[in-house]
């Protein structure tokens, strides 16, 4: 299912090592790429996203910025004006709000209030998501914040392969685009099973990586695997915990990662569902006005006299993201089994 | 001893909140006779390479060129040659004939909004005049005068006005919301402050590229109080960026006065002492103190020597907009009470007295300049009014919010195209 992977410049990478290698064949070859954000520069990052970037392509280009996440994207929007290609990193997307008037009005507006006079093609990135103990302001999935937004692009990789070429495709496409980095699977796909040992990337085929440049093209969904019984939509951390529960129980689901949620690869969903009869949507996210809800009516909108049963929702609870309760809150095995049961049953 | 929880038996008084209130409210007699001037010549032109704590009195004092019998000198005369002021003087009263036609065009009903910017003309002419014509400026919404300064045809501005067939910005954005890239005129956003980070953004790419090119930036005292404002100054200073920060202290903000931006406890230009930036704190209705203290800091930016805070202490005649009504907060003739004077009388006053001007000569050109305005305003509504017929195509709605359209925005523009297809036939057209 993998791509074209295992040429002679193929490396072994983990989520963190593709991304990085995304910004540094971008730094290589545009000029006006600049990676900036908050310890990105000597450090190279809290992730190590941007480790070596700064040494490699100069204090110019990787730079660390003041704690100020209006700043950083506002700062962003002028350098995009000037002509740069920024590439600014939100340590964790839980900090993006000070930020957010900055996406919201300007970034994202730019092009249509100027009719073209000016473009903003700023790729914001961010480690978003639970499952590391992260308490409130470390775990949280603003994705369907971000989506509501008029102007601006969600993507959201769930493995090394896909997050290097989605990468190279959001640096390069010109309008802002909100790069969303599930951190739960940044050093290897996760099952699930907190309590069980964490696979490695190294194990995973999507871990084969190019080393130079490609591009996987924004808006289009990857159909993770085929089946019959129902169609299951998730991205991120979810399409790994969904694929073992779903392997786990026997089920034929046909899983599909949406990997850019704007704009939506909706003929992907209208198809996967039609043949199904059965959506399944699971995001990590607060549940009220999460992405699924707009999911669940994009669904029956287009596919009503094709369901053989409701669409069903698995999310995170409409509460703060706790910290010793982060299993309770996950929509882990027992909340997908359910949900898929009762799905099946209908 | 007290019932109040939380507050310890003590004699000490009850804590007070403290409101702000401005000094005159309608009714009252304005008297502004304590705010302190300084002599013109008294204050001192630092080297633009100064660094800034040597030079924070000036965050505190008053740069001055002209004083009130329109005679310039001192440091910061800029000795500009005669030519060179009738140039700016004619720009500054095409701004106020610019200004007068198109608030009575917004009364006369062809348009929704309009703002003025009577009285700080000199804040944005004789600024974008002191600066290269390749320099960047991101303006908030008063600063119409950035684009007359650097001769942006004014029927463009008429056409964005009236979001007419010939406006380029195609009706989307709110009157006087101009985008100028041809002219260094970034997009007027209509959020406050927003264009803070963005000019110092500029700046920083500019300089990173070794360019020549800087980034100057308005805002007003009451939205130097936006977080925006203070994440600008701090990437400025931080990175030594390129950029010229003006804030235009007009004293109110639609109706809340400038003590409801600190400026009670201290001046805006000492908002620079704060960030270890240079602050000039300046007559903003002294058009040559507004040139001189601009060219200062443009030379200071330009040689890697930092950015700069502009203080233009001046007074905002008007209403905030053709939406305010200022005589409902502040008395009538708190204007005329101003003790600085008005820039165009000001700088008419100072071309007389080197004998380059005179009484008829600016009759004529106030004159010529009202016909200017009128002749061109006949062009611009010949191609439509706002509310009087829809001027672009519907479909233009839905492009550039992405540079591709994306398949959910091609149904929503079909679904719209439908909806007005019903609604006027299928052979409808822009008016």
């Amino acid at each position: 299912m993998m791509p074209e992977s295992s040429s002679a410049d193929t490396k072994t990478m983990n989520m963190i090592e593709a991304i990085n290698s995304a910004m540094d064949v971008m730094l290589e070859r545009d000029p006006n790429t600049v990676v900036m954000g908050e310890d990105v520069g000597f450090f190279g990052g809290v992730f190590r996203a941007t480790a070596g970037l700064q040494k490699k392509h100069g204090k110019t280009r990787v730079f660390d910025t003041p704690i100020n996440e209006c700043g950083i994207i506002g700062v962003a929007v002028g350098m995009g004006a000037y002509g740069l290609r920024p590439v600014p990193e939100i340590q964790f997307a839980d900090y993006i709000y000070p930020g957010l008037d900055q996406l919201v009005s300007e970034a994202a507006r730019l092009r249509y209030r100027s009719a073209n006079d000016y473009i903003c093609p700023m790729t914001v990135r961010t480690p978003f998501g639970g499952g590391i103990f992260g308490g409130q302001t470390h775990s949280q999935s603003p994705e369907s914040i971000m989506t509501h937004i008029c102007g601006v692009k969600t993507v959201i990789p769930s493995n090394p392969y896909d997050a290097k070429g989605l990468l190279i495709a959001a640096i390069e496409d010109n309008d802002p685009v909100v790069f969303l980095e599930p951190k739960r699977i940044y050093n290897g796909p996760f099952s699930g099973y907190y309590d069980r040992p964490v696979e490695p990337w190294s194990k995973h085929d999507a871990s084969a990586v190019p080393e130079g440049y490609y591009r996987i093209d924004l808006g289009k969904a990857a159909t993770v695997r085929e089946g019959e019984a129902l169609t299951i939509l998730a991205y991120g951390t979810m399409v790994h915990v969904t694929r073992t529960i779903v392997e786990e129980m026997g089920i034929d689901a046909e899983i599909i990662d949406l990997r850019t949620l704007l704009p939506l690869d909706i003929d992907a969903i209208e198809a996967s569902v039609k043949k199904t009869g059965r959506c399944l949507v699971i995001h990590e996210a607060t549940r009220t006005s999460g992405f699924g809800a707009e999911l669940a009516a994009l669904v029956q909108e287009r596919c009503f006299y094709h369901l053989e049963a409701p669409v069903e929702r698995v999310t995170g609870f409409d509460t703060p993201y706790p910290h010793s309760l982060e299993w309770a809150y996950f929509p882990g095995p027992v909340r997908i089994a359910t949900a898929l049961t009762k799905i099946l049953k209908d | 001893m007290s019932d109040t929880p939380g507050r310890p038996a003590s004699n000490l008084p009850p804590l007070s909140l403290h409101i702000p209130e401005p000094r005159y409210r309608p009714g009252d007699t304005p008297d502004f006779g304590d705010i302190v001037v300084p002599e013109v010549g008294e204050t001192p032109r630092p080297s633009e390479d100064s660094k800034p704590d040597a030079m924070r009195n000036l965050c505190y004092g008053l740069v001055r060129v002209l004083d009130f019998d329109g005679v310039a000198t001192g440091p910061w005369d800029p000795k500009l040659t005669p030519e060179r002021l009738r140039t700016m003087l004619r720009y500054m009263m095409l701004t106020r004939a610019f200004d007068d036609r198109m608030f009575r065009a917004q009364r006369q009903g062809k348009t929704s909004f309009y703002m003025k910017c009577t009285g700080e003309e000199a804040t944005s002419i004789a600024s974008t005049m002191a600066i290269d014509r390749a320099d960047m400026c991101f303006p908030s919404y008063r600063q119409q005068g950035i684009l007359i300064a650097r001769d942006y045809p004014l029927i463009q501005m008429m056409n964005q006005i009236y979001s007419n067939r010939g406006d380029h910005l195609l009706g989307r954005q709110l009157p006087i919301m101009y985008s100028a890239p041809e002219h260094g005129f970034f997009s007027v956003s209509g959020n406050l402050a927003t264009q803070y980070p963005q000019a110092v953004g500029w700046a920083m790419a500019s300089a990173s590229k070794g360019d020549s090119r800087i980034a100057t930036v308005w805002c007003g005292e009451g939205s130097s109080a936006e977080g925006d404002f203070h994440s600008a100054l701090t990437f400025a200073t931080v990175y030594n960026a390129p950029v010229i920060f003006n804030v235009v202290n007009n004293q109110w903000a639609i109706s809340s006065f400038s003590g409801f931006a600190g400026g009670e406890r201290t001046t805006f230009a000492a908002r620079a002492v704060g960030y270890g930036i240079a602050g000039l704190r300046i007559d903003g209705n002294d058009p040559l103190a507004v040139y001189a203290a601009t060219l200062w800091a443009a030379d200071r930016a330009r040689t890697n020597n930092g950015p700069t805070l502009i203080e233009h202490f001046t007074y905002r005649s008007e209403g905030h907009s053709t939406s305010d009504d200022p005589s409902a907060y502040r008395p009538a003739d708190e204007a005329t009470a101003w003790p600085f004077g008005d820039p165009i009388a000001r700088l008419k006053q100072h071309l007389i007295a080197l004998g380059e001007w005179d009484e008829e000569r600016h009759e004529a050109q106030r004159t010529e300049l009202d016909d200017l305005v009128k002749t061109t305003q006949k062009q611009s509504e010949k191609l439509g009014i706002l509310g009087h017929g829809m001027h672009q195509p519907f479909e233009t709605m839905f492009q550039d919010v992405f540079e591709e359209m994306p398949w959910h925005l091609k149904e929503q523009s079909a679904q719209m195209l439908a909806e007005q297809e019903a609604k006027f036939g299928p052979n409808w057209k822009p008016e």
